[in-house]
């Protein structure tokens, strides 16, 4: 109940600020443009695919890169969501008004994050209208699709659990921005670590990385560890952001 | 303890790494009492207001809200509680409607009941014209009172209010004066402040800090009559002589003002004004002006907070020491 209301207001915030509408329009926007080209590239194969044993269909060729794709430029813009979560009402000292009523720091932490979240599944609402555009012309591998989506649904939870993390660090939101944006680009690539190791660390090196476990459901295989790995790292900066609010009140 | 007292403050401590900003302060607010929270700059006010609103954690000591420890139960404690701090905490992007329905919900307050709820904080705190409007927008007068209107919502018994009038002009003091004093009907308030006609104006009871501590603890009556100085100003046509005037019985210092007049200290509780009428009409001094001097609540704030000893100081500290004995 408190969760709700405070993730209505963090949403209603974000969407009376510019920012957020820009974030929408700029991600549709590149989105489409790569989109389309995917499409483009589809049409360009066509002819020769019927003469190719297990061709790839369309799901795989369209809508698979354009998921990555997505990943990749939320990789991006989500710091900019998540920036302002605690560090504004720091800076502007509201936080106050949630720390003086009758609501435990987890609520305050939840509602946040679920507020962010119900952003995050809005602009991923928008964006997979596109591939469900092409059922006008043909049909799609459902499975693919749904494991895809859910893998880009557990990945922007993971990547609004760290910049809400970040954003609890600090009083200002460029900070927040730059270094949770730090933080996802390392997690992306630390499976570089692992390369031309004792396969020992890579595996290591490949489970850590956040990218990995999105691939494999990019492609369409459902693995309960890719999911409890996402589910395991949203839990970890919930925790810590908890922590950190908590860690308000001691000192300062 | 009291059955009746909403607050109650025990031994508290406040370290910020090695600086001790609130060291031992304990006292208890009842039902229906307007205490004033006296104090400089850096004082320690205002982090004395944050722990008994439960936004900042004390190094040691309790705090208990109507028999509720904050530490122990923080949800139970703070749905009796409402706290304005020195900023308020607004959020500019709503207007003032949306915003108080969001404190409504915050606080708890059952959905049937919010409405009514928004509607009397409005009506108290002067913002019926304002509701559509945002926030950002609104004058610093009307923010203030939106963050008043925001911690009196949900009807607590103790409301904390942090330099409320600062900012507001002198209409708009009036006005939250006014409100405060109403408050006081069904809750208990806090404010902290330091302007100090305010103290003498809305608070029954006066607590100075100084430098972390508790050095005054005081009804208003009290203060009113420390502020009866212990000094005359007297004029004559003829003056006498210093030496016949430090004779009189009492007379502890004579000073000599530019103007002619002299100023008169005395042993408190030695007025030697009767005296001074029969000598002077003995002697043909022509006494022409006889003034009992008020020592304002400025100068008790100031006698206490400024002498190095602080407290159990002389006579030597200006103002004399009308203090002394209280705190």
């Amino acid at each position: 109940m408190m969760i709700l209301s405070i993730a209505g207001r963090e949403l209603r915030s974000l969407f009376l600020s510019p920012l957020a509408w820009a974030i929408l329009a700029v991600v549709v926007l590149i989105l489409s443009y790569t989109f389309l080209v995917q499409i483009d590239f589809f049409m360009q194969i066509q002819p020769r695919l019927p003469a190719i044993k297990d061709a790839p269909g369309v799901t795989q060729i369209i809508v698979s890169p354009m998921l990555g794709n997505t990943a990749f430029i939320l990789l991006l813009v989500i710091p900019l969501v998540t920036m302002r979560l605690v560090s504004d009402e720091r800076r502007n000292q509201t936080l106050s008004l949630l720390f003086s009523a009758p609501v435990s720091m987890t609520e305050i932490i939840l509602g946040k994050y679920l507020g962010v979240v119900v952003f995050l599944l809005i602009m991923l609402a928008l964006i997979t209208l596109m591939p469900f555009s092409l059922l006008i012309g043909g049909t799609l591998d459902f499975g693919m699709l749904a494991s895809g989506l859910l893998g880009l649904v557990l990945l922007l939870a993971s990547f609004a659990a760290v910049g809400l993390f970040m954003s609890t660090l600090t009083a200002q939101p460029t900070i927040a921005a730059v270094s949770s944006f730090g933080v996802l680009l390392l997690l992306w690539i630390l499976d570089w670590a692992g390369k031309g190791r004792s396969s020992e660390a890579e595996t290591l090196f490949g489970y850590l990385s956040i990218l990995r476990h999105y691939e494999s459901m990019l492609k369409g295989v459902f693995n309960s560890s890719d999911v409890i790995y996402y589910l395991l790292l949203i839990a970890t900066f919930l925790i810590l952001s908890i922590r950190r609010l908590d860690a308000d009140r001691l000192q300062h | 303890m009291n059955d009746a007292s909403l607050i109650r403050v025990e031994n508290l401590y406040r370290y910020y790494g090695a600086i001790c900003a609130v060291q031992d302060v304990s006292f208890e607010v009842s039902r229906g009492e307007v205490v004033g929270f006296l104090g400089p700059n850096g004082a320690g006010k205002s982090t004395t207001m944050l722990m008994i609103s439960g936004n900042l954690a004390p190094s040691a000591g309790r705090v208990l809200i109507n028999g509720v420890d904050i530490l122990d139960d923080p949800r139970a404690a703070k749905a009796d509680l409402g706290f304005l701090p020195e900023q308020p905490p607004l959020y500019r992007e709503l207007t003032v409607d949306e915003y108080l329905a969001y404190c409504a919900r915050l606080n708890r307050i059952p959905r049937e009941q919010r409405r009514k709820a928004m509607d009397s904080a409005k009506q108290r705190c002067g913002l019926d014209e304002v509701g559509h409007r945002l926030i950002g927008n609104l004058s610093k007068g009307f923010q203030q009172r939106v963050g008043i209107a925001q911690a009196i919502i949900h009807s607590p018994a103790v409301v904390i209010l942090d330099e409320p009038t600062v900012g507001l002009d002198p209409i708009q003091i009036r006005e939250i004066r006014t409100l405060i004093r109403e408050l006081a009907a069904e809750h208990s308030v806090i404010l902290s402040t330091h302007i100090l006609p305010e103290v003498q104006a809305i608070c029954d009871r006066v607590q100075i800090i100084h430098k972390g501590q508790l050095i005054l603890e005081s009804s208003i009556e009290g203060i009113q009559q420390q502020l009866q100085g212990n000094s005359l100003l007297v004029g004559f046509k003829n003056p006498p002589s210093g030496d016949e005037l430090a004779a009189l019985n009492g007379v502890e210092q004579v000073e000599t003002l530019p103007d002619g007049r002299i100023r008169l200290r005395y042993v408190p509780g030695h007025d030697p004004a009767d005296t001074l009428v029969e000598t002077a009409v003995a002697k043909r001094w022509g006494l022409k002006e006889l003034t009992p001097e008020q020592m304002s609540l400025e100068q008790i704030f100031i006698n206490i907070t400024c002498s190095d000893e602080s407290i159990p100081g002389s006579n030597a500290v200006s103002g004399g020491a009308p203090a002394e004995d209280a705190a």
